[in-house]
C-alpha cells in the first residue's frame, strides 16, 4: 500500500491551497494513506485546517522555534527523520516546495520528481521538461521511494471532507543546523486575488513601457475581481515586482481568463498560462505568437484598448 | 585559495523551438543549437564579479556529460574562469547522481562558495543545488537575485512567492541564483582564445565512485496537448460579447 507523506506549506497560520491541490494529486494512487505534516513554531491552526481535506489520514504536527521561517536546511532532517516508513513524499512546486524537497531526497537517497502534473499509479508519473514542450512519462520500480513536488496548476484543491483527521505532534530526532539565518521578507501586499488561484488573471508585458502605466493593468483586474500577472521583460524593467512573474521560471498560473497584455508570448511565457482555460491576446503585432495560442485576438494598442475593455465590462454589469 | 565551484550543464539554446521525436523516444537535438544554461551564465558572471571585486581567487567551473560539452567549458574559460573541470559520462544523469558528482568535485577542490543556476532549462528540475547542499552538510540560498559576501557568511536575496527573501548563510554554501542577479558579459574574441590555453582536465565518471545508474526511467516523451486554434476579434465591443458568452465576464 502507498504512504504518503505531504509536507504542508503554510505562512501566517493559513494553510497554503498548494497543499490541499498536494492531497488531490495523493489520492490519484489507489488506495494511498495520506499523512499531511506540518512544520511550524505553533503549528495547531494549520493542522485543523488540513485535517479536514477530505481524505486525510492523519496530521502530524512538528512544533519547533526553529521551524519559524521554513528554513530549508532546517526543515529537511526534520522531514526525512518522519518520511523513514513512507512510500513516497510530497511537497507542493512552489519556491517552498523547490527549496527544500530536494534536501529531503539527499538525506533519503530518494530519486525526485519534479512538477509532476499526473499520477498514473504509485511509480508511474508525468512530468513536463523544456518548458514544457516535451511531456515525460517516467515510471521507477516498485518499492522505490519517491520524493515530488506537485504542479499546482495542474490539479484542483481537495474540498473539506465530512469527518476530521486526528492530529498527533512528533519530535522527529533529527540535529538541526544554525548555519542559515532569516533576515526578513519583503512581501508585496495586495489585496488582489493570489496569482495561482485567481479565476481571472490579467498579465502586462514589457509594452506597459513603466511601473506608472500599469495602472490601467490594476484597475482593469479591479473591475474583474482579478489577480495580476507580468512577463519576464516587464519584471526585469521594474514595472512589477517579482512575484508577479508568470512562466517557466516564474509562476505557473491556471485561471478560467488569462488576459495578456502587450506580451508576444515567448515559449518561456507560454509554459507558464498552458493550463488557462481562456486566453485574451491584445497586442499591436499581428504576427506576435501569443495569437497562435489565444482564443481570442485583438490587434490594437492596449493602452485604448484596455480602458476600453473595462469600460465596456463595467457596463455589462 | 579561496575558491568558487561554478556548474555549467550545455543545454538546447532557450531560443529554439525543441521538438519532441514521432516515436515519443525523447526531443530532437541532431543539428540543435546548443548553449551554456542562461542560469549557469548567470552563475558564472556573479563569481567573476566577486573574483574582480577581490574576494575570491579562482573560478573553477565544471560540467558532466560527453564530449561536446567542452564547447560549453570553453566558452566559460573565455568568459573569464580560471580552470575547468568535465566528468565525462555519455549517460543521461540523474539530479541526484549530478549531485553526488559535484559532491566529489567539492570535496576535492574545497571552494568556499558553490554557485549553480535554479534549473536548468531542458530538465528544469531545479534540485541539483539543494541536493548538493545537503550531500555537503552545508546551507543553501537558493534563486538568488542580490548576493553580498563578507569573510564568513553571505547575504543573500531570494526570489520567493510572497515577494523578496533575505537569508544569512555560513560559509562554504551553495547558492543557486535566478535571472535578475545581473547580465552575463559577452565573450570578445582575444578572450576565446586566451581560453584555449587555459587548463580544463578530463574526469572518466567511473574514477569518482558514484554510482550512476538510473532509477528513473523514461518510458516516453510527447509534445504538450494543443490549444484548439482561436478567433481574432475585430474590437472590444466583440471581445466582451464573446466572453460574457462563455460566461467569463
Ligand atoms: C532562461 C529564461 C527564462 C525565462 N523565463 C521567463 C518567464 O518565466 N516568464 C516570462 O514572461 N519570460 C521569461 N523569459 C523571457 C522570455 O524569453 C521573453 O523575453 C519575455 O517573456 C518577453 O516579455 P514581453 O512579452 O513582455 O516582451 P516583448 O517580447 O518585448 O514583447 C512586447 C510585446 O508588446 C507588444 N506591444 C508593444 N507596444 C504595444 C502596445 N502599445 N499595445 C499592444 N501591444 C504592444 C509588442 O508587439 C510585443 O509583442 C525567460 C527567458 C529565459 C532565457
Amino acid at each position: 500500500m502507498s504512504e504518503i507523506l505531504i509536507i504542508a506549506e503554510h505562512a501566517g497560520g493559513k494553510l497554503n491551497p498548494a497543499t490541499a491541490k498536494c492531497v488531490t494529486a495523493a489520492s490519484s494512487i489507489a488506495g494511498a494513506k495520506m499523512t499531511i505534516a506540518v512544520f511550524a513554531a505553533d503549528g495547531a491552526a494549520v493542522a485543523a485546517q488540513a485535517a479536514k481535506l477530505a481524505g486525510v489520514a492523519k496530521v502530524i504536527t512538528v512544533d519547533n522555534a526553529a521551524n519559524q521561517h521554513a528554513l530549508a536546511a532546517v526543515i529537511a532532517p526534520q522531514v526525512a527523520a518522519l518520511a523513514k516508513s513512507y512510500t513516497h513524499v510530497f511537497g507542493p512546486s512552489t519556491t517552498f516546495g523547490k527549496d527544500l524537497m530536494p534536501r529531503v531526497a539527499a538525506l533519503l537517497d530518494a530519486p525526485q520528481l519534479s512538477d509532476v502534473m499526473v499520477i498514473e499509479s504509485a511509480t508511474r508519473f508525468v512530468r513536463p521538461t523544456y518548458a514544457s514542450n516535451a511531456i515525460t512519462t517516467v515510471e521507477v520500480d516498485a518499492g522505490t521511494q519517491v520524493v515530488a513536488t506537485i504542479r499546482s496548476a495542474s490539479f484542483t484543491a481537495t474540498p473539506e471532507g465530512s469527518s476530521t483527521a486526528p492530529i498527533e505532534s512528533a519530535t522527529p530526532s533529527a540535529a538541526l543546523p544554525s548555519h542559515t539565518r532569516f533576515v526578513g521578507l519583503a512581501a508585496a501586499k495586495s489585496d488582489r486575488p493570489d496569482l495561482q488561484t485567481a479565476a481571472r488573471v490579467i498579465s502586462g508585458g514589457r509594452a506597459l513601457g513603466s511601473a506608472d502605466a500599469f495602472k490601467i493593468i490594476y484597475s482593469l483586474a479591479e473591475q474583474l475581481g482579478a489577480g495580476v500577472g507580468a512577463s519576464r521583460a516587464a519584471v526585469d524593467a521594474g514595472y512589477a515586482p517579482n512575484d508577479m512573474q508568470v512562466g517557466q521560471t516564474g509562476k505557473t498560473v491556471a485561471p478560467d481568463l488569462y488576459i495578456a497584455c502587450g506580451i508576444s508570448g515567448a515559449i518561456q511565457h507560454l509554459t507558464g498560462i498552458k493550463d488557462a482555460r481562456t486566453i485574451v491576446a491584445i497586442n499591436k503585432d499581428p504576427e506576435a505568437p501569443i495569437f497562435e495560442v489565444a482564443d481570442f485576438g485583438l490587434v490594437g494598442d492596449l493602452f485604448t484598448i484596455v480602458p476600453e475593455l473595462e469600460k465596456q465590462i463595467a457596463a455589462t454589469k | 585559495m579561496k575558491r568558487i565551484l561554478v556548474g555549467i550543464k550545455r543545454v538546447v539554446d532557450y531560443n529554439v523551438r525543441i521538438r519532441v521525436k514521432p516515436d515519443g523516444s525523447g526531443v530532437m537535438l541532431d543539428g540543435v543549437k546548443m548553449s551554456i544554461n542562461p542560469f549557469d551564465e548567470i552563475a558564472l558572471e556573479e563569481a567573476l564579479r566577486i573574483k574582480e571585486r577581490g574576494q575570491a581567487e579562482e573560478i573553477v567551473v565544471v560540467t558532466m556529460g560527453p564530449t561536446d560539452c567542452q564547447q560549453q567549458l570553453r566558452t566559460a574559460l573565455a568568459m573569464g574562469a580560471d580552470r575547468a573541470l568535465h566528468i565525462v559520462t555519455t549517460e543521461a544523469l540523474e539530479p541526484l547522481t549530478g549531485a553526488k558528482l559535484l559532491h566529489k568535485i567539492v570535496e576535492r577542490e574545497q571552494p568556499f562558495l558553490v554557485i549553480l543556476g535554479k534549473q536548468s532549462i531542458d530538465g528544469d528540475n531545479s534540485q541539483t543545488g539543494q541536493m548538493l547542499a545537503q550531500l555537503w552538510d552545508r546551507p543553501q540560498a537558493t534563486f538568488a537575485s542580490k548576493v553580498e559576501l563578507t569573510d564568513s557568511s553571505a547575504k543573500v536575496t531570494r526570489e520567493v512567492d510572497a515577494g523578496l527573501e533575505t537569508l544569512e548563510v555560513d560559509l562554504p554554501a551553495v547558492i543557486t541564483v535566478d535571472l535578475r542577479l545581473n547580465e552575463p558579459r559577452y565573450v570578445k574574441l582575444p578572450d576565446i582564445m586566451k581560453a584555449k590555453k587555459k587548463p580544463l582536465e578530463s574526469l572518466p565518471v567511473a574514477d569518482l565512485g558514484v554510482e550512476t545508474k538510473t532509477r528513473i526511467k523514461v518510458l516516453k516523451t510527447e509534445p504538450p496537448a494543443a490549444r484548439q486554434k482561436g478567433k481574432m476579434v475585430k474590437d472590444v465591443t466583440e471581445l466582451v460579447e464573446a466572453l460574457r458568452q462563455k460566461g467569463l465576464v
